[in-house]
């Protein structure tokens, strides 16, 4: 459903991604590992197209990612680090608006937003404006509008990210539960979510992939928990870079 | 299609949904009435809307970009933008549909001087065909102002920086044929220069469609530098999005 080839993206001196390569399948729940300013969110952007790569390309749902911008977008649901939504205008108001963009008319889009009401539990706030709402109504709005069309793909930039315990378990049992139909791609530097709900894991640091694994399969290899070999990996790829910067 | 009319439906709902709209149209017909009377609307003793389209390239060089300074700028600082180009949008459709919600409601305010046409009507009997083209100039004259305020918002997420550039560069395209521009120019600028720079000025051609000629090379003319400045308005989205 995703097939990413050597896509490359830099800003200015700063390779951001480094023609890193990946496939994820349907059922595939990918956690997108890495710590800050490693990538993880202009990999993000690259995909959800808005931005274009430097080079190298991704086929998402049979759509190229260079040629097709507008279907691949059509294609999935993009939740942007933060949710950001428009403060002044209510839920109902915001969900109505990306279900016209999205091109779901009357029933259809009456069905789709009963529907990510119930499944998101944002029934309550429909009426209020999303500058008003609490950080996890907020996230859950973000993830709602990125659900109104049932699509195929979903990618989710940080989506537990400074939401309280009880917050993240919400989000995590609704990710869980839509995992079997779709192909997910969760970026995060939060490492008790993707022992939680991913069946893969990608770590990447300075934009390129150290590990492409199952979080099983890795923990077997690596001999510790994902905290340590997460901190081993990335820290030894610091020390690496070190000593070829002293030669 | 889908994407134009989302956009466009959204734009002029949050005109709405917030205080803006209300401010803007209040303010707009206050000061456009107040400017008209204090040019002397009643000594003039003519049944004609002249004083009152006399005052609004002026009055327009601030409240058009004060409208459209939001525009973009407020998409990019709230990064709401990267939500808009997650939906199936085209750049064009974007800039295209924030683009005609502002003209619309720049549009409305004109529209709801409406009283001042009876007040010319009342009292006398008007021609009006310098009416109706009064009126035209003024939308053109307006969608001119607005698609460079448009540009000049996607260029920053600082809404100050992108209302004082295109408050700027309205005044440079309005007062490029005035004797002050002129005057400072001759000597300096070969005459072929100096004329190109005068037929750019909005003033002349509002001015003449204002006395009731409706000319084709004016309208294009209006047709082809709004164009132009929200084509670079979508040049320079697709280009700051990569950054």
């Amino acid at each position: 459903m995703i097939e990413v080839k050597e896509l490359r993206k830099a800003f200015g001196p700063i390779v951001a991604v480094d023609s890193i390569s990946f496939a994820v399948g349907k059922g595939d729940v990918l956690g997108f590992l890495g710590p800050n300013g490693a990538g993880k969110s202009t990999t993000m952007k690259l995909l959800s197209c808005f931005m274009p790569p430097d080079s190298g390309t991704a086929n998402i749902s049979g759509h190229d990612i260079r040629k097709e911008p507008v279907a691949v977008r059509q294609s999935l649901g993009y939740v942007a680090e933060n949710a950001p939504a428009y403060d002044e205008m209510t839920t109902e108001s915001f969900l109505k608006f990306v279900c016209d963009a999205r091109g779901l008319k009357a029933r259809t889009r009456k069905e789709a937003l009963g529907r990510v009401a119930e499944m998101c539990a944002i029934g309550g706030v429909m009426h209020q404006p999303i500058g008003t709402l609490s950080k996890g109504y907020r996230r859950r709005v973000g993830l709602a509008q990125a659900l109104v069309h049932d699509p195929d793909v979903l990618l989710l930039d940080e989506p537990t990210d400074g939401l309280d315990p009880n917050q993240k378990h919400d989000v995590r049992k609704l990710i869980t539960e839509m995992a079997a139909r779709k192909c997910i791609i969760i970026s995060t530097h939060i490492l008790e979510e993707v022992e939680a709900i991913c069946n893969r894991i990608i770590i990447i640091d300075r934009g390129e992939i150290l590990v492409d694994s199952t979080p099983k399969q890795l923990r077997e290899r690596e001999h510790g928990s994902l905290e340590e070999i997460f901190r081993k990996l990335t820290t030894q790829h610091l020390q690496l870079d070190l000593k070829g910067g002293a030669a | 299609m889908n994407g134009f009319k989302s956009v466009f439906k959204r734009e002029l709902k949050s005109y709405f949904s917030t205080p803006l709209a209300y401010v803007f149209l209040v303010i707009f017909l206050v000061l456009s009435t107040f400017l008209t009377f204090k040019a002397g609307f009643f000594d003039s003793r003519h049944a004609s809307m002249q004083l009152f389209f006399s005052n609004l390239p002026e009055l327009f060089i601030f409240l058009v970009p004060a409208i459209a300074m939001r525009l973009w700028a407020e998409e990019r600082k709230s990064n709401s933008i990267e939500l808009l180009f997650s939906l199936p949008i085209t750049t064009i459709q974007a800039v295209l549909g924030k683009f005609v919600a502002a003209w619309a409601m720049l549009i409305l305010a004109l529209a709801l001087t409406f009283p001042m046409v009876w007040t010319v009507a009342y009292l006398g009997n008007p021609d009006w065909g310098p009416i109706w083209t009064g009126y035209a100039a003024s939308i053109l004259l307006a969608g001119a102002y607005l698609a460079i305020s448009s540009f000049f918002s996607a260029l920053t997420r600082n809404q100050v920086i992108a209302f004082v550039l295109a408050v700027v560069f309205c005044m440079v395209f309005l007062y490029a044929s005035s004797p002050t521009a002129l005057d400072f120019l001759t000597g300096r600028m070969p005459v072929g220069v100096m004329e190109a720079i005068e037929s750019l000025s909005f003033q002349s051609r509002f001015e003449s469609m204002q006395r009731g000629v409706l000319e084709v090379r004016d309208l294009a003319f209006f047709l082809l530098l709004g164009g132009g400045w929200l084509w670079a308005n979508v040049v320079i989205l697709e280009e700051r999005r990569g950054q």
